[in-house]
């Protein structure tokens, strides 16, 4: 059980300008799954390098249970990386290289091989460990490369995209076991990741990085209904964006006045929706008379592009909810309150 | 279309035995005199045999053993200094970017371009300066002008299709700098390493020249002697020595053969997942 603690940390490339990671600081609670989200080149596989001690920080301080860690060689740190492509060492037997931290702690033969027997029960392979890596599949090399991490009991475990290469039967199986064993022996874990589904899915917490600066960290639902700003909910699928002013209570627009959720900031801003939240039909309150501009299939669910004057809504409705619904309507819909928000100008 | 592969089948024939042809034949009368007590011209074999030449050869007073001994020597160690400096120069090469790289490059394959002649003579008087003229170790140090080349562009060649996060992995996973050297990077560009050093190996056991001017002639090896031998007239003598000569690169070849001809597929390296 480890507390990680990430302060200010910066890190600037030699020959670069712009910092690859500026002053990010992160509180990471011990034995919680908490997922470093971003696009690719926004510094959060720099972040977990750094974190693993393969890469060194230009400035700022990274302790574990408060105790620092920068001057620690990565073998000493307790921390093993599980990198997106697995790497398993191709030369070894799968054994081998689930066996292969505990030869490096120097552990006597019978105990490796009694712990790597173990470990592979615990990952579902038990029949494998003659194999080379090469006889596997994508999804057992994962699971493999899991294992080897494991095994070691390390205080965090760091995982590089660790979805991101399975189909997606094989996605939800692979989360679940993750969850389980990661639950089960309550290591602290940070996972990166570009996806936001597999960032939500899989973890307690999220920090969305973009261009190298924290934009917010919280519970992976909160992403949907409290955004921190325009980026954050472009970032997480949001398309409606509507500009006016909010008196804390209620939004003032060219869609008129709608009432707000309790704890909405006030003053200029930008009321968001999101798409999957509006409803169709007059409620008691937020209903808005709109025309439908298209209608777009996407398989279990229907996208309706809504207009008021100048203003365009996406909503996203389940297919028997638009039954009959095509372009050109005018219908009514409500917007509850409890899904809108109201995000402050980026200064 | 049988026709078709008859014909290629008949071409890669005749190229086979041509190439045979053309690197055994020569090597045929130098077999024939080394066994041979006087083979005047119009005579198609020698009129009488004898184990004389090969019995000289292997005698102390003729210096062969010794000189074989040196050659081997020399060109050993010019290898091992190739493979300690050849590996991390072809992984800078092969791995990294870095400014001015064009320029390594060319420089390292300079020695393979210009003729050793050309530059030995400079090479001579630095070597002069620094004591390193008639020794041993000069002549080693020299060979590795035309040796480091072959390994640094295998070693590049190599590491061009190596992945360096699997040394980040086992560094992770707790292994420490050495043991991920030997457990990891090693597997991975072992193979490229032999073929690199049978190369060196081989291009230092044909130097001539560099050995003739840095050893000063005080450095005899078997190439040297075997053109004092051909010079003095002593065809027997000299078809035994050549023998011996050769020996070194037809193993090496039927070592390598499956490797170079591209059966065994990669030379080495990981590949990228």
């Amino acid at each position: 059980m480890t507390h990680v603690s990430i302060r200010n940390l910066t890190k600037i490339y030699p020959g670069t300008a712009e910092p690859a990671l500026d002053h990010l600081s992160l509180e990471i609670p011990s034995g919680e799954l908490t997922a470093l989200l971003g696009p690719s080149g926004c510094g959060k596989t720099t972040t977990m390098k750094m974190i693993a001690g393969l890469l060194e920080p230009t400035g700022g301080e990274i302790t574990f249970d408060g105790r620092s860690i920068l001057r620690d060689k990565p073998e000493n740190r307790g921390v093993v990386m599980v990198f997106q492509n697995y790497l398993l060492f191709p030369y070894m037997s799968v054994a081998d290289n689930v066996g292969f931290g505990l030869r490096m702690r120097k552990r006597p033969k019978d105990e490796i091989a009694r712990r790597v027997r173990d470990m592979l029960d615990l990952v579902k392979l038990p029949d494998l460990g003659a194999r080379k890596p090469s006889e596997l599949s994508g999804g057992q090399q994962q699971r493999i490369a899991l294992a080897r991490a494991l095994i070691v009991q390390p205080n965090v475990l760091l995982l590089d995209e660790p979805l991101s290469n399975l189909d997606a039967h094989l996605r939800f199986e692979m989360r679940d076991l993750i969850r389980s064993l990661q639950q089960e022996m309550g290591i602290t874990t940070i996972f990166v990741t570009h996806d936001q589904e597999e960032a939500v899915v899989l973890a307690d917490r999220v920090a969305l990085i973009l261009d190298g600066k924290l934009r917010q960290y919280d519970a992976a639902q909160k992403f949907y209904q409290r955004p921190a700003s325009e980026a954050v909910a472009r970032f997480f699928g949001g398309h409606n964006f509507v500009p006016g002013s909010s008196t804390g209570a209620t939004f003032e627009s060219p869609l008129g006045s709608l009432l707000l959720p309790e704890g909405a900031p006030s003053g200029p801003g930008t009321l968001t929706v999101r798409p999957e939240s509006i409803r169709i039909g007059p409620a008691p309150e937020n209903t808005l008379r709109v025309r439908v501009s298209d209608r777009i299939f996407l398989g279990t669910q229907t996208r309706l592009k809504l207009s008021q004057g100048d203003v365009t809504l996406d909503a996203v409705l389940s297919p028997d909810m638009v039954e009959g619904i095509g372009p050109g309507d005018e219908i009514d819909i409500n917007l509850p309150r409890q899904s809108l928000w109201v995000l402050e100008p980026t200064t | 279309m049988d026709r078709d592969t008859a014909t290629i089948r008949s071409i890669r024939f005749l190229s086979g035995a041509l190439l045979i042809f053309w690197l055994v034949v020569p090597l045929v009368p130098l077999g024939i005199w080394s066994f041979a007590r006087g083979w005047r011209f119009p005579d198609l074999l020698p009129q009488e045999w004898t184990l004389q030449a090969w019995a000289y050869a292997f005698s102390d007073v003729s210096g062969v053993l010794q000189s074989l001994w040196l050659t081997i020597w020399v060109a050993l160690a010019a290898t091992a200094l190739s493979i300690l400096v050849g590996v991390p120069a072809g992984r800078a090469l092969g791995l990294y970017k870095f400014r001015g790289k064009e320029i390594v490059e060319l420089l390292i394959l300079a020695p393979v371009i210009v003729p050793g002649i050309a530059v030995v003579l400079g090479i001579h008087t630095i070597f002069i300066t620094l004591g390193l003229t008639n020794s041993v170790w000069g002549v080693i140090l020299v060979h590795l002008i035309p040796t480091l080349p072959y390994m640094t562009l295998v070693m590049a060649g190599i590491f061009a299709n190596y992945d360096p996060a699997y040394e980040l992995q086992a560094r992770s996973l707790g292994a420490s700098p050495l043991k991920t050297f030997w457990l990891v990077t090693l597997p991975a560009i072992l193979p490229g390493v032999i073929v690199g050093a049978l190369f060196a190996f081989l291009v230092s056991w044909s130097q001539y020249i560099l050995t003739l001017i840095i050893g000063g002639g005080r450095v005899v090896t078997l190439p040297l002697l075997l053109f004092n031998f051909a010079t003095s007239g002593r065809n027997d003598i000299t078809g035994a020595i050549a023998m011996i000569y050769i020996l070194p690169g037809i193993v090496i070849l039927i070592l390598t053969a499956r490797q170079l001809s591209g059966q065994s597929g990669a030379v080495g390296g990981f590949g990228r997942v």
